[in-house]
């Protein structure tokens, strides 16, 4: 079950790290940089149904309005 | 001897059906004398059925396509009489790996134990694997093969399927019980039926390479991301038996498809890779675009299809040619009990719904591949290169690369052939798995022992009374290893019922005579499958 409630011990701390991470980084690098933490931190929550949880409430309220490079095929 | 199987020209046979005043009839009639086709007709005629095969060319194979084939194809080659002269010539290779740059990331060794007769690879130019098929077949009295042969036509009754067929002296007609389309991706019999194979391409373009020279790599599947001698992009390299090198260069899907097959183009693409005083000759260069489709139903009343007319993937696991061969072994022992009134017709549905449940996992297995390989937006492409990027030092995302999750065995889990199990068992041998082998005392394998036909394999000093089956009993002292024990989870008495495709279907731990036929039965479609309650 994914946790919503507040779980870290000082927020405001936090939030300051995770800015800092991207200072100075092209949106490039930034893209990059967020990338690899989600991985890290994908791999150190491990459980399936908590990181189903977690990208599905992330990606409420998105309409897509880009398009994927994969084309139909027919034979 | 050497045979140069590329150059082999088959000659156009006048047929007495063209003459004959009615149509004649065959049993089954298989279309395509690929590997696909000629196992099919391979493994119908081992069951004592006569087979008419059909090609439309008077040649085998040419150039660069399939190479990889694994070690359950390897195995039913060998049911099928022709493994030994595949793995003599072919390169047996186990390890892969993976490269990000100039560092290795990831390696991987298909078959890390020992205790199997055939290796988790074999890489041999589909013309080598067709040359073999073809002269087991030419030495199987009751097969029949028909060169330049072209079905144009296709209709279907209720008791027959009606062929027309195009030769050099015109057109003829043909009736068959049942008609196997083994006939490639681009199907003329799924055409002239209005069938369609669909699914998606991926925006990408790869150089495939197939170079002659005299490397020291090892026999090995070497993958590259973002290489420096041809950064941005993926590089495959593959041993091929005769000193022959695939080397397949992802181009991107602005590369222009034309262009990039010039030997002008393609010679400082090898030469980036090898070295600038590198020697060597281009057998075969073409440039793909890869698409993962299938049909809706392989089956469609008299008519079968297998192999790529039924369902296509990327290359990136070699689970083309190896899913082809697969859709050969589950169809031939269904068709042969079928055309012998020893298995309702209905025995032909488990055909499409196993193997469409096989094309559906050895599509997602190559669209994921793909997927890491292509991205298909920046997002993935930014995750691919943070997983790359990560595999330097974390273990995790070493097992995020994906360069292709190489070819496997379905297990056939959900098979209205299976019999549930009553008792526990543990490992690998679930009802629905390829049987795995194992070395017998006598230095022989037990893969080789179960052979085709329904099986029973029994566990224990002595061999139960079944009857309708074969029986193979396997006494502790031929388990030299122990290792079948360890990998079919078996005690004395253990009992596993065994498909003529070498797929397990039922397993007890007692041999029980009612519950043997009760799995036969249902193993064969004899008896309505039982609702669920």
């Amino acid at each position: 079950m994914l946790n919503t409630e507040p779980n870290i011990a000082s927020p405001d701390d936090f939030y300051e790290a995770l800015i800092a991470l991207h200072g100075n980084l092209t949106p490039e690098q930034s893209r990059a940089v967020d990338a690899r933490l989600i991985l890290l931190l994908s791999n150190h929550i491990g459980d399936a149904a908590v990181l189903r949880q977690a990208m599905a409430r992330a990606r409420q309220g998105i309409v897509p309005a880009g398009h994927d490079a994969v084309l139909a095929a027919r034979a | 001897m050497h045979v140069d199987y590329q150059s082999l020209r088959f000659e156009y046979r006048r047929s007495p059906d063209q003459s004959a005043a009615a149509v004649a009839r065959h049993p089954v009639v298989v279309v395509g004398a690929g590997p696909v086709g000629l196992a099919v007709a391979i493994d119908l005629a081992q069951a004592g059925q006569r087979v008419l095969l059909l090609d439309d060319d008077r040649s085998l194979s040419n150039g660069s396509r399939a190479i990889c084939f694994a070690k359950r194809t390897l195995e039913v080659f060998d049911r099928l009489g022709c493994g030994n002269a595949m793995v003599e010539k072919g390169v047996t290779w186990n390890l892969g790996r993976v490269f990000h740059r100039d560092d290795p990331v990831y390696s991987f060794d298909l078959l890390p134990e020992g205790g199997h007769r055939r290796p988790a690879f074999i890489n041999l130019q589909q013309y080598y694997v067709e040359g073999f098929l073809l002269e087991r077949a030419q030495a199987l009295p009751n097969i029949e093969i028909r060169w330049e042969n072209k079905v144009t036509g296709v209709s279907q009754s209720a008791d027959a399927v009606t062929l027309t067929v195009e030769t050099p002296e015109g057109e003829y007609c043909l009736a068959a019980d049942y008609l196997v389309a083994a006939d490639g991706a681009r199907s003329p019999i799924r055409k002239a039926m209005g069938l369609e194979s669909k699914g998606r391409s991926f925006r990408d373009r790869f150089l495939i390479a197939d170079v002659k020279m005299k490397a020291d790599f090892p026999a090995e599947r070497w993958f590259w991301f973002d290489p420096p001698f041809h950064p941005n992009q993926s590089v495959l390299l593959h041993s091929q038996p005769d000193g022959v090198w695939r080397i397949d260069f992802q181009l991107g899907w602005d590369a222009d498809p034309v262009a990039e097959r010039a030997p002008e183009r393609v010679i400082p693409r090898v030469r980036a890779l090898l070295g600038h005083d590198a020697e060597f000759e281009l057998e075969w260069v073409s440039i793909y675009t890869f698409s993962c489709l299938r049909m809706e139903r392989f089956r469609h009343g008299r008519v079968l299809f297998a192999g790529d007319s039924a369902h296509g993937v990327s290359p990136f696991g070699a689970r083309g040619a190896n899913s082809g061969v697969q859709d050969a072994e589950n169809l031939a022992w269904k068709l042969a009990l079928v055309l012998r009134g020893e298995a309702p017709d209905a025995l032909l549905d488990s055909y499409d719904s196993e193997r469409v449940a096989a094309a559906d996992e050895n599509i997602l297995n190559s669209t994921r591949s793909t997927d890491f390989i292509t991205p298909k937006n920046e997002a993935s492409r930014a995750f691919r290169d943070a997983v790359l990027d990560l595999a330097k030092d974390c273990a995790f995302a070493r097992r995020l690369v994906n360069s292709g999750r190489l070819s496997l065995p379905s297990t056939y889990r959900n098979s209205p052939l299976n019999t549930p199990d009553d008792d526990g068992f543990e490992g690998a041998m679930l009802p629905g798995a390829p049987a795995l082998d194992a070395p017998l005392a006598d230095g022989g394998w037990l893969l080789d022992r179960l052979g085709g036909g329904f099986t029973l394999l029994h566990f224990g000093d002595a061999a139960p009374a079944a009857q309708g089956v074969r029986v193979v009993n396997l006494t502790p002292g031929e388990d030299v290893e122990g290792l079948a024990a360890r990998r079919y989870d078996a005690r004395p008495g253990t009992t596993y019922l065994i498909r003529p495709d070498q797929h397990i279907c039922a397993r007890w731990r007692r041999f029980d005579p009612a519950k043997l036929r009760a799995a036969l039965d249902r193993a064969t479609a004899r008896v309505p499958e039982m609702a669920a309650c």
